[in-house]
């Protein structure tokens, strides 16, 4: 292609926060069980209702701004961003302009830097429902997911392919799970993509210039989505730039059914949201002896907390990469090391055991019945070797039919006698021991 | 005397006395409402006498108007707008719930002009609010309906707010006291918003002591109100009929163009301050024709944005029943906040208002407290805020300066015109958080002139 990708990536992702972003609310859009029951007058927006924000919001935005390597601002300040729209009861939507609080930070993937301009934290809307009832087609508004604590993370246009930015988003999902500030759930819409997509001519790479437009694609809901808009999007402008054609700014969606981006908004009638600094909000003072606090609390990457479980309990590196995820996950993990490794058995083979699904587990198991599960796996009851022999023996004598199958090649019977043996035994047996004597059986 | 004319205190005093009850305050209001009200119009909703709780202390079931930008639980709020007809808020202000653990009770809602803006109570969709003193002339705004309350005895106080100088200036007009405290005193929770940066609750009452009885009930930190204020409230009834001796006072705003009419007035003030000790002096402060710029600018920026949820989705009526001056507003507030003008309009104006943050800071470094007119005029008759769409601001131009800077004020009557049996009104400033400087000197004034009716007789002096 003689056109570079220039590109970059607005990512909102809810927090999960135990109360909304500026009231007392449940904050718990996606376990309501119904529409508009965790809901007040200060998220439906009514007369005289006020804002407070969430210090543990602003906590977390500011923990994965250190996370993401941001610069933080010491003072912040809150703005209303006004326009009209159902899902919005207070006519503006409560964000940060010009003071987020985290800017300059960097994300480090396999295929590049790219380099974040800013994190800021806002106010989600409500949900609108487009539905038919008693025949006539209505919009529902949900109020349960309005005013949930919103982070938004704003990239340079650094993204370079579209591998790239699947690369770069994936890094941002895994800050917010590792960090445990969110779901980043992207099928529930908990965490959204954005898209600025351009194209550089060699002209312009050449005088180090950027193109001077951009087109937004907004709205995406997967990562497979993303890439598959982003090469849209190159195919589409690079067509109308062969042809002369000076593309213009603009907003578009991606309808994943046809597999393309469609217009949504021209720059003409783009909103001028009127920001100013909300009223209602003092400004945010930081001091730098909390910002260090919070830095000190910062949980490793995932990179790196897989290393140490390789360094500490040789855990191999794939089967850390496969256990290793949201905060909760890591923290039991580390938990059930180091209960294992105190009774003097092989971490890393109770984690294989994990990673095989030999042993079935979950999160709220607790780690001495994970332990007690691994015990009875690998422990191996005491039986001589003759009498091994002999039950061998004995078991496989009763299948000749299987053992004519095996010995004319079909290897996988191995299983079957081994099962057999197990069952007959009535005991533990060491598979190990089990395994090569069969073998030397069977001929 | 009958019951609804007794001021706060001496209500307080009798029923604590057992001389006669909360309820019968209430009732003796409430028959007073059924005979003026048709008049004044100063109440949109009243309770029925059903409504009344026996509640007990501190304050007995005392019988409040409440302005209608406040909302109250399951009662019809409208903030005198059309567009909030047949709104009854789900919850209580703040200030409210304050005012019912107090032991209040509720009259009604009272008239104001529609969302807040204006000074005269005309913009009222409701129609407008006559001045109880003089039917033909306008109650000032835009807590008017609150002001006439008090001052035709339809209630013992009312609660009212104040962005630009809608307490002190209708207290003045219906000559009776207005109190304002610092910004962030009483929460804003549940006040239908007008311009957040200045909103402020207070009450108009019938005298300065009524003040220092009712308004600690409504101050103090809000966990619902991010702006609401930590710092302890000070004790005010400790500072009544204490002397000005030793006290210096600068005074404002005298030569301004527009007071040629009353400015003699103001002089007799000046020299009956000085007769009660303080040294006055006049001072020249930053001019508050800046003022108003500034207050016009930040006021229809916020108007603009805090209207915006009243878009006839989910409650009230639709956006068509806004009336003119909410849509002069609406769109003046949405130019000055457009890209490219904001930094013009919103935020030069911000700038100022730090100018005039600053002169008071100097100010109050060589005084103790600030005082000017409240209005250049005694009360306009009906139908004066049609001349102009800057009514209100012009109104307003010496009480706007005190206003933007948040500061704790009073009003209170000053003069009165026999002719017409309007009241004139003193402005009384202190710096920020320091109520107790605006009540000194309001109490001293008042104890020591004549021109507070109800003072006069509560202190079994002569009468007027």
């Amino acid at each position: 292609m003689k056109y570079n990708l220039v590109c970059g990536l607005e990512i909102h992702t809810e927090l999960k926060t135990q109360s909304k972003m500026f009231c007392g609310c449940k904050n718990d859009p996606f376990g309501a069980k119904e529409p508009n029951i965790y809901t007040c007058p200060v998220c439906l927006g009514m007369p005289g209702a006020l804002p407070v924000a969430n210090r543990k919001a602003i906590e977390w935005t500011v923990k994965l701004g250190l996370f993401l390597d941001c610069q933080i601002n010491l003072k912040s300040k809150f703005d209303r961003k006004n326009y009209f729209y159902p899902d919005l009861p207070k006519g503006y939507q409560i964000s940060q302009y010009d003071l987020p609080f985290c800017f300059d930070g960097k994300v480090e993937t396999d295929l590049g830097v790219v380099r974040i301009n800013r994190i800021h934290l806002e106010e989600d809307t409500a949900k609108l429902l487009h539905q038919i009832v008693e025949g006539k087609k209505v919009t529902l508004i949900d109020f349960n997911r309005s005013s949930v604590p919103l982070v938004e993370i704003v990239t340079e246009p650094d993204i370079k392919t579209s591998e790239q930015a699947v690369v770069y988003a994936k890094k941002i999902r895994e800050a917010v799970r590792l960090l445990g500030i969110g779901e980043a759930d992207m099928q529930k819409g908990a965490m959204r993509l954005e898209a600025n997509i351009s194209l550089q001519t060699s002209e312009q790479a050449k005088r180090g210039e950027l193109p001077n437009y951009k087109v937004e694609v907004k709205n995406i809901n997967s990562f497979n989505f993303m890439k598959q808009a982003i090469e849209y999007e190159m195919k589409r402008q690079a067509a109308l730039l062969d042809q002369g054609i000076v593309i213009k700014q603009e907003t578009r969606g991606w309808n994943s059914e046809k597999g393309e981006t469609f217009l949504q908004r021209s720059k003409e009638n783009a909103a001028d949201y009127r920001y100013f600094p909300d009223p209602d909000l003092p400004m945010i003072v930081l001091s730098q002896a909390q910002i260090d606090e919070w830095k000190a609390e910062l949980p490793l990457s995932s990179e790196q907390e897989v290393k140490r479980w390789e360094k500490q309990y040789q855990i191999p590196v794939k089967y850390g990469q496969a256990l290793i995820g949201k905060k909760e996950e890591i923290a039991w993990a580390n938990e059930l090391w180091q209960a294992a490794a105190q009774q003097n058995l092989s971490v890393a083979k109770l984690a294989n055991y994990l990673v095989n699904k030999k042993i079935n587990y979950s999160l709220n198991d607790k780690v001495v019945e994970v332990i007690k599960k691994f015990n009875q796996l690998t422990q191996v009851d005491e039986i001589n070797q003759g009498d091994l022999k002999a039950i061998i023996k004995k078991t496989i004598d009763q299948f000749p039919t299987e053992v004519k199958r095996y010995q004319a090649g079909e290897k996988q019977l191995l299983g079957f006698f081994m099962g057999q043996i197990i069952k007959s035994a009535g005991k533990k047996l060491d598979a190990a021991q089990v395994n090569k004597i069969l073998r030397e059986e069977l001929g | 005397m009958k019951l609804n004319q007794l001021t706060l205190t001496q209500a307080m005093a009798g029923v604590k006395k057992k001389k006669f009850s909360g309820k019968e305050i209430f009732e003796a209001c409430l028959a007073e409402i059924e005979v003026k009200n048709k008049d004044l119009n100063a109440y949109l909703t009243i309770n029925s006498e059903k409504s009344y709780k026996s509640h007990n202390k501190p304050f007995y079931g005392l019988p409040l108007a409440i302005k209608d930008n406040y909302c109250i639980n399951e009662v019809e709020t409208t903030a005198s707008s059309a567009v909030l007809t047949g709104f009854k808020p789900p919850y209580d202000a703040t200030v409210i719930a304050k005012l019912r653990q107090s032991g209040f009770s509720f009259l009604g809602k009272t008239n104001m002009d529609a969302w807040a803006h204006g000074s005269s109570t005309e913009t009222s969709d409701f129609g407008p609010t006559r001045n109880p003193r003089n039917l033909a002339h306008a109650p000032g705004g835009s807590s008017g309906g609150s002001a006439a309350a008090v001052a035709a005895d339809l209630c013992v106080a009312a609660l009212g707010s104040e962005t630009g100088g809608s307490i002190r200036q209708p207290a003045a007009w219906c000559g009776c006291v207005g109190f304002r405290p610092s910004y962030g005193r009483a929460s804003r929770y549940g006040v239908a918003a007008m311009a957040s940066s200045t909103d402020t609750p207070g009450f108009l009452t019938k005298t300065v002591a009524d003040v220092a009885l009712i308004t600690p009930c409504i101050c103090g930190l809000d966990p619902l109100d991010a702006t609401s204020s930590p710092e302890v409230f000070p004790n005010l009834i400790n500072q009544m009929k204490k002397d000005l001796k030793g006290k210096k006072i600068g005074f404002l705003y005298l030569d301004i163009k527009g007071m040629e009419k009353t400015r003699a007035y103001y002089e007799r003030v000046w020299q009956d301050l000085e007769k009660l000790g303080a040294k006055v002096e006049k001072v020249k402060a930053r001019d508050p024709r800046e003022a108003i710029g500034v207050y016009t600018v930040v006021q229809r920026s916020e108007v603009s944005s805090n209207l915006g949820r009243y878009d006839g989705i989910r409650y009230g009526q639709g956006r068509e029943k806004f009336g003119a001056e909410a849509k002069r507003r609406i769109m003046l507030g949405t130019f000055l906040l457009s890209q490219g003008y904001a930094d013009k309009y919103y935020w030069q104006a911000q700038k100022v208002r730090t100018l005039f943050m600053q002169d008071f800071e100097r100010l109050f470094t060589q005084y103790d407290a600030l005082v000017s007119p409240v209005s250049p005029t005694l009360a306009k008759k009906l139908g004066c805020s049609e001349e102009s769409a800057m009514f209100g601001e012009l109104e307003d131009i010496f009480v706007e300066p005190s206003a933007i800077c948040g500061l704790p004020s009073a009003s209170v009557p000053c003069y009165h015109d026999k002719k017409s049996n309007l009241y004139l009104g003193l402005n009384i400033m202190a710096p920020m958080h320091q109520e107790e400087i605006v009540m000194q000197v309001a109490s001293a004034y008042e104890a020591g002139t004549n021109w507070n009716h109800w003072a006069v007789v509560e202190r079994g002096d002569h009468e007027i």
